[in-house]
């Protein structure tokens, strides 16, 4: 098989086995399988993206032209790890408690979520990624060209190579990297397969070492006596360059966005740090300790001229190791895939998030967006986001490609994206920094940076002219982009880096004195600055928050009484005979647990940390907060529940209580009535059988008369008693009804026949409807007739007219049948219609012995229990009850 | 020693039977039945005593008793009242209105001219 056609085969089953790895990882991750991909060991290997195809194949290039300077960029991060890594750790927390999904978010959310800074850096990091991804394009097809360069097969153009490892790795980065849209944005497959890389790479790596110290030379005494003197110049090491390069790479380590992206948002589990700051800086032990063995192999094997940057490849392919030489390529094919993967999942995050929703959301104000085109959206951004990175990178590439431009653009872009350091440590240090600070220090540091080295860099071809870049614009010596007034740095990098960083953080540090922070930017600032624990206190300084503040709260939560008394206890407590207790830590917890007894946990952690300046509040806090106020609702709506419940309860007892009353009330008045209505007959039988007792000479027709009263007035108490036991009978509906089917007309017969002298009495004439009598009831006939009878006698009894007639008249209508009793009297009038009804009722004017005035109400009575209805109708002429029977 | 008694009643038996005692022992005896007028009557017939029923028509005999104190011409007069309710707060009723002897139904005949005789002095 021909060289070219043998890359191309092991890069495809490579591919095809990386996307194998990141398929099952990213399956298994989501089934909650394959923990072991979130060990520590995977997070290391995959912070080895750091390690790209510039470090993978330039640090034996640069060995080879610096000597040791290739030690710095390695030496950088393994500081940051060993030494800093409670920066590091710092950053991983923010990054977990603020959701943080990338450099341009944190340092935006730091600031107050200034989506103007967001924008800003990530164009910063676009600007500086590119070239980079341009580069590892270019190592690619180089190590394509030199691995096939001697087969002599006509092979694709460095161009077309390019374009389709681009097009390749977009496909890839898209695949894995935009599958789905985690809150966390972690990508469990690609992480996979970034750490199988590393693997690759230092494998790679080791494997040419060994070869070169043991297959070629003779050990490693032996291949540095093979060494150029002229290599180790001893003033290389901790020169101002060198100290330089340590500082770029110790920044780059944090403000790359692909580095951000693993260390800090691919982040599982913090404690993998602790790993990490011994694991990692191993590996890049083991990644630079062969490199200068290669270099000085490459320089005394090699022929004059060839490129050192491909001594890595080129060494084991002069030896004729074609399999060692295709595991190098691997390697350098890792390392770039891994470097470009990593950038472009991070670029396009960043563009979807601070640049295209923003855009869309202003572009569609007013709509309501719906969650699913929202997701469609960034989802479809960062695709195409992926896309635009790559074609950038491919572009770049096209253009500056195999000049010095790109060799040089490693170092370039470092210092590019260096600029955001200081709004970053000073973000997540110091409260006071601002966000007017962080957009002035962060432009006014790429100004100079993109003035100073970037721009300049590309030779007077792009923007800067040659002329300017040596005399300055319009021949201003002071503004040479090299020599900055006056500032006269042979090393263009130093020069660059200590103008960049330094009026950086200068322009940070002043403006972020001169400013005021927003309120939201004072909030951000405490949460990250305080990232950790509840009240840890800073060194030196007690909480911020005010006792008087505190006394406020604490009344309002306490009450008055209890708030001053504990702080006067507290007070004396720290000694202080008089004023307020200072906020210590013991003082805080204890506020916050007595708080925990009135409002519940979360709320007095949130509330205390809101007063504090603590930590604001989490998502787990709002959490706990929404429990305890739900709890709350729930317990109040029961005892709202209850309560309703209970108004009701008492009101029914007091509807129940008023009826008693009210029954009480009629009970009295009714006993009184009896009482006077038994009253008045007893008293005439006592008046005159006390006159016939006492008196000796009476004549017998007084004698006579005075008995028949006694009499009289003794059957009217007896018929009052009766009355009254009836009325109470059917009132209770206690009554026994004997209900058959009578004719109508012997009913009205029996009345009349018990009525009749009493109609005669009074000359009364009776008028009667006998054609519409015969109708068959089905009723009590003896109750009916005492209904009738008491009406007719009433009639006969009440009527005034001078010719008295009473007349009984019968019909039906659709259910019932009519009995009306009229007599031609003067009727009763309309007021005293519902009085008649009553019990004891006489009416005023009306005069008639032997009445109790339970006539009517005995036979409403009856026609109630007879299931019909007695009323009074209102005629013209007379008085005219109607009897209603049911049919 | 004969006076004249003005007995407001509506029950015709009692009239009857208070007519026939006081008139035995010489008192001169003038019914009315009706309230609404009785304390015009009062006031017209000048008797020497008042017996006054209770619950009358029309009008209540607290209610006429108010009447006949309120005039000047009958304000003195004696008034025995006769009910038969006899609770406790028409007594106290009675009283407030200015009766001077309240007695309950049914009554002792003798009762009743002894205490005419002593109203009547």
């Amino acid at each position: 098989m021909q060289p070219f056609n043998l890359l191309v085969t092991i890069c495809l089953i490579y591919v095809i086995g990386l996307f194998v790895i990141a398929y099952v990882a990213e399956k298994g991750a989501a089934e909650g399988r394959l923990t072991f991909l979130r060990s520590p060991v995977v997070y290391t290997l995959s912070l080895s993206v750091y390690c790209t195809a510039w470090t993978f194949y330039g640090a034996v290039g640069s060995a080879a032209r610096n000597g040791l300077e290739f030690v710095a960029i390695y030496l950088g991060p393994t500081l940051v790890f060993m030494g800093w890594w409670w920066l590091l750790r710092k950053l991983v927390r923010i990054g977990r408690t603020q959701r943080i999904t990338s450099i341009a978010d944190l340092i935006s959310s730091r600031y107050g979520k200034s989506n103007t800074l967001a924008v800003i850096v990530t164009l910063m990091a676009v600007i500086g990624t590119t070239p980079y991804i341009a580069l590892q394009l270019q190592s690619l097809t180089l190590s394509f060209s030199a691995f096939t360069a001697d087969s002599g097969q006509s092979i694709p153009s460095p161009a077309v190579t390019a374009f389709w490892v681009a097009v390749g790795l977009a496909v890839f980065t898209i695949f894995f990297g935009t599958r789905n849209l985690d809150a966390n944005e972690r990508h469990h497959g690609v992480v996979t397969a970034i750490a199988v890389e590393a693997v690759v790479k230092l494998v790679a790596l080791l494997s040419v070492g060994i070869f070169v110290v043991w297959g070629v030379a003779d050990g490693p005494s032996d291949i540095f006596s093979r060494m150029d003197p002229e290599l180790l110049k001893g003033g290389q090491i901790f020169t101002p360059r060198w100290v330089t390069l340590m500082f770029l790479s110790s920044t780059a380590i944090i403000c790359l966005p692909r580095m951000f992206q693993v260390v800090v948002v691919e982040n599982s589990v913090e404690k993998h740090l602790a790993t990490a700051s011994w694991a990692f800086p191993l590996y890049l032990f083991g990644m630079s300790l062969f490199v200068l063995p290669i270099a000085i192999a490459g320089q005394s094997e090699l022929p004059v001229g060839a490129n050192p940057d491909l001594y890595v490849m080129t060494v084991p392919l002069a030896k004729e190791q074609t399999g060692l030489a295709a595991l190098a390529f691997l390697g350098g094919f890792s390392s770039a895939t891994s470097m470009v993967i990593v950038a472009a999942i991070a670029l396009s995050t960043m563009m979807s998030n601070h640049i295209v929703l923003p855009l869309w959301l202003t572009l569609n104000r007013g709509r309501n967006p719906q969650s699913d085109d929202v997701r469609t959206l960034l989802l479809r951004a960062r695709r195409l986001s992926i896309g635009g990175i790559l074609a950038l990178g491919y572009f770049y590439y096209q253009i500056t490609g195999g000049t010095d431009a790109l060799a040089s653009i490693g170092l370039i872009a470092f210092l590019g994206v260096a600029q955001v350091m200081p709004a970053l440590l000073g973000g997540i240090f110091w409260q006071g920094a601002t966000r007017k600070a962080a957009i002035a220090g962060i432009t006014t540091g790429f100004a100079l940076w993109a003035y100073t080295l970037f721009l300049p860099s590309f030779g007077g071809a792009f923007i800067l002219s040659q002329t300017t870049i040596d005399h300055g614009p319009l021949g201003i010596a002071l503004l040479r982009p090299y020599g900055l007034l006056g500032l006269n740095i042979p090393d263009h990098l130093v020069h660059a880096v200590s103008w960049s960083i330094g009026m950086n953080t200068l322009v940070f540090i002043t403006t972020s004195l001169f400013t005021t922070p927003r309120p939201i930017e004072r909030r951000q600032s405490v949460q990250f600055v305080n990232v950790y624990g509840r009240f840890s206190p800073r060194s030196g300084r007690s909480h911020s928050a005010e006792p008087e503040e505190l006394l406020v709260l604490a009344q309002r939560i306490l009450g008055r009484n209890t708030a001053i008394k504990l702080f006067n206890e507290t007070a004396a407590e720290q000694g202080k005979s008089r004023g307020l207790p200072d906020p210590t830590d013991s003082f805080m917890e204890k506020l916050e647990r007595d708080f925990a007894g009135s409002v519940g946990a979360a709320t007095a952690h949130a509330m205390l940390g809101q007063i504090t300046g603590g930590p604001a509040v989490s998502v787990e806090d709002m959490m706990a907060v929404a429990d305890e106020t739900a709890g709350i609702m729930e317990y109040s709506a029961r005892l709202k529940a209850q309560s309703e419940e209970l108004t009701k309860t008492a009101q029914q007892l007091r509807k129940a209580n008023l009826q008693l009353m009210e029954l009480g009330e009629q009970k009295d008045t009714f006993l009184s009535q009896v009482s006077h209505e038994l009253r008045t007959p007893m008293t005439s039988i006592r008046a005159f059988s006390e006159i016939l007792r006492d008196s000796d000479q009476l004549e017998p027709d007084q004698l006579k008369h005075f008995s028949g009263v006694i009499h009289t007035e003794s059957i009217r108490l007896t018929r009052l008693l009766d009355d009254i036991l009836d009325l109470s009978f059917m009132e209770n509906g206690q009554v026994k009804l004997n209900i058959r089917r009578t004719d109508l007309g012997s009913i009205i017969d029996r009345a009349i026949t018990t009525t009749e002298t009493h109609l005669q009495e009074r000359k009364i004439l009776l008028k009667r409807d006998l054609d519409h009598e015969a109708i068959t009831v089905n009723t009590d006939p003896d109750r009916l007739a005492q209904v009738l009878i008491n009406l007719i006698s009433n009639a006969a009894k009440y009527c005034s007219a001078q010719k008295p007639e009473v007349s009984i008249s019968c019909g039906r209508s659709a259910s019932a049948v009519l009995i009306d009793v009229a007599d031609n009297g003067s009727g009763i009038e309309a007021a005293d219609i519902d009085l008649i009804f009553q019990k004891f009722s006489r009416l005023s004017g009306v005069f008639s012995a032997g009445s109790a005035g339970l006539g009517l109400p005995i036979s409403r009575e009856i026609m109630r229990n007879l299931k019909g209805t007695l009323t009074y109708v209102p005629t013209a002429k007379g008085a005219l009850f109607r009897i209603t029977l049911p049919l | 020693m004969a006076g004249k008694i003005l007995l407001i009643e509506d029950e015709p038996h009692i009239v009857e039977a208070l007519s026939f005692l006081l008139e035995r022992e010489g008192w001169q005896v003038v019914a009315h039945s009706n309230g609404a007028d009785a304390a015009q009557v009062a006031a017209l017939r000048q008797p020497d005593v008042i017996i006054l029923d209770v619950m009358l028509p029309n009008k209540s005999g607290i209610e006429i008793l108010r009447e006949i104190r309120a005039n000047t011409q009958t304000a003195q007069k004696p008034v025995l009242m006769l009910t038969a309710k006899g609770q406790a707060r028409d007594r106290a009723a009675a009283q407030e209105a200015g009766v001077s002897v309240f007695m309950t139904k049914p009554f002792s005949n003798q009762a009743i001219i002894d205490t005419v005789r002593s109203l009547a002095q």
